[in-house]
């Protein structure tokens, strides 16, 4: 197993006692230890908003695996982000699905963008909203849809809606 | 006569969520009768006379599935519940999750008790964080009140429940590539066999269902076969594969019309009726071009098959894969079907899981001539090249291990086929229909 003193960085580079608690008492609810690393990685991209290098090694290590196997699990999974490109405070995600195009996802996505001035899967430079395009959230009956984190937000349907949710994020 | 609904019976009450409200409608009754009275095979006796098939998109027998399972093995066997609903325009088990926690966790005690599964798990997807909290606080209260844990109402029984979240990917609701996903690998599907009831989750008999699969069951064994089986349509006498089409069924309706939404009905009602009936008809005063009949992977239909009924074998006479999620998706006579199109192969070029090679690169490539569409330099020989990609790749030509690529590929088949014209009309004017442009990076 890699040593952490090999990697570059100071002692900060280390998982908090919470989070560490919070893997190893998941432990009990599944036969097998490599079941823990999704909700593994959960925990850590949510208090660090991404899963670092360091932080992949330090959940194999509880979970007797070697950091490429969590590398390759949470690699697959588009969803988790390395310490190259973390998350804002809030991640806001657009649907860009059949449904929500249907009724007018396309142009939300390119409002939220004009907006925020950023790109999807990009940040704001104020480090608070990061901007996603998702596929279907499943809130289809209120399209078009976006999620604020994993909450629906459903019938984003005219500007004021779109400028009102930016404010309430910004806020945050 | 209206349709009284069953599973959407409580989802409008104001407190639909508690174990208290779900007890004075008379929840967990069924349960604590069949844990006194009946063996765990009574139970898949029931729900195979019954006639319930799997709501989740392939319509597998329910049943039937749970007798795959090793008679006498010692365990431990799992049920997997299959909340990683991500089939574009479906949610139906979403607001079941959300609405009514307590009906779901009651048919996870009814179909785990059946086959003697003493584990649970709930695979929900990310997106449905509500439903997550809401789930976690129905599971939290049934622990308290003995309906979970260790010795069920003073029974032998036992079984726990847990939650696992996803991450955004489609392909976790393939049964398989939901049991990799749970054992903390890439959600790569199974090669089939053995199939999940003999080998499943951590090399154990694992059964997996999804919640209006589970909440179906709670109504079998509290009104009856009988009852049961009088909903629907019975199978058709001139296919002696033919299970039936029993009980109610989630419909979402969304897209072009008044009033989207998700509504509880007998399996075989049409399109036309759903959409006039249940979905405030046709938007902005409209005609329909066309819809989507069961989530996207089950095709397209014209306007013309809306008097198709939705059951099992419905949408597949009018060449649609199956009745699939049940979700309705209407789109409007001024929709370019080149615009559909390509919606629906970015969603599959986006969502293939990357193992078999048929997929990954025909649903890429699939995507790659629908932009070429968009931007007006379409040709007429795409629309061949669309079609072979899409009859070649899929686990019915035997080229890939799941389903995925069937369902990837049958839109093309069906949009190529059904609204031919419009495709070469787009052909022929060139740039001059361009669609309008993406905005960044949403390709």
């Amino acid at each position: 197993m890699i040593q952490n003193n090999t990697m570059a960085g100071t002692g900060a580079e280390k998982l908090s006692t919470t989070v560490r608690e919070q893997i190893i008492g998941l432990l009990v609810r599944y036969p097998s230890k490599q079941a823990v690393t999704l909700p593994a990685l959960h925990l850590v991209q949510e208090a660090l908003r991404c899963v670092p290098f360091w932080a992949m090694r330090e959940i194999a290590d509880i979970l007797d695996l070697s950091p490429a196997e969590v590398h390759d699990t949470m690699s697959f999974y588009g969803f988790f982000r390395t310490d190259k490109d973390p998350l804002g405070k809030t991640r806001l995600w657009v649907c860009r699905s059949l449904a929500c195009q249907l009724r007018g996802g396309d142009d939300l996505l390119a409002e939220f963008c004009a907006k925020l001035g950023v790109s999807p899967t990009e940040t704001t430079d104020d480090g608070k909203i990061t901007l996603e395009f998702a596929e279907c959230i499943g809130a289809c009956e209120g399209a078009p849809a976006v999620m604020v984190n994993d909450e629906h937000r459903l019938n984003i349907d005219q500007p004021e809606k779109v400028d009102a949710l930016i404010e309430e994020l910004r806020a945050l | 006569m209206a349709y009284e609904p069953v599973l959407l019976a409580r989802a409008n009450k104001a407190d639909s969520t508690s174990l208290e409200g779900y007890r004075l409608d008379g929840g967990y009754e069924t349960f604590a009768r069949v844990l006194k009275d009946m063996t765990g095979q009574q139970v898949t006796d029931a729900v195979k006379s019954a006639g319930l098939r799997g709501r989740g998109g392939a319509g597998f027998p329910c049943g039937l599935k749970w007798t795959f399972l090793p008679k006498g093995h010692p365990g431990p066997i799992y049920l997997c519940v299959n909340v990683d609903e991500s089939e574009p325009c479906t949610f139906n088990n979403r607001v079941l999750v959300e609405k009514d926690p307590h009906q779901v966790l009651e048919g996870i005690l009814l179909s785990s008790y059946a086959f003697k599964a003493t584990t649970a798990y709930f695979y929900i997807r990310y997106e449905y964080g509500a439903g997550m909290r809401i789930m976690q606080k129905a599971i939290d209260e049934a622990y308290a009140a003995g309906l979970l844990g260790k010795n069920i109402l003073g029974s032998e029984y036992s079984l726990d429940v847990f939650i696992h979240r996803g991450a955004g990917a489609y392909i976790c609701g393939e049964e398989t590539g939901l049991i990799e996903s749970l054992e903390g690998k890439r959600a790569w599907p199974r090669i089939k066999p053995p199939f999940p009831a003999i080998e499943g989750v951590f090399r154990k008999p694992t059964i997996v269902n999804n919640p209006e699969t589970l909440a179906n069951v709670v109504h079998i064994l509290r009104k009856g076969v009988d009852w049961f089986k009088s909903i629907g349509v019975p199978p058709d006498p001139k296919n002696p594969r033919d299970a039936g089409s029993y009980g109610p069924k989630l419909y979402c309706i969304s897209g072009h019309v008044n009033t989207p939404g998700l509504v509880e009905l007998p399996l075989g009602v049409t399109i036309r009726t759903l959409i006039n009936e249940h979905g405030g008809g046709v938007w902005k005063g409209k005609k329909a071009k066309g819809c989507i009949p069961g989530g996207i992977s089950m095709g397209l239909m014209t306007e013309a098959e809306f008097d198709t009924p939705l059951d099992f074998n419905g949408p597949c006479r009018v060449g649609c894969l199956g009745l699939g999620t049940g979700a309705v998706t209407v789109f409007d006579e001024d929709t370019s079907i080149v615009d559909v199109l390509h919606n629906l192969c970015r969603f599959f070029q986006h969502e293939s899981c990357g193992q078999c090679t048929p997929c990954r690169e025909g649903t890429g490539w699939m995507f790659k001539i629908m932009d070429r569409f968009r931007k007006g330099q379409g040709r007429r020989e795409d629309l061949t090249v669309l079609e072979e990609v899409a009859d070649k790749i899929g686990i019915m030509p035997g080229t890939t291990i799941c389903g995925l690529a069937d369902g990837a590929g049958w839109p093309v088949k069906n949009a190529v086929r059904k609204f031919r014209a419009e495709f070469e009309k787009y052909i022929q004017d060139g740039s001059a229909s361009r669609s309008k442009p993406l905005p960044m990076a949403a390709h």
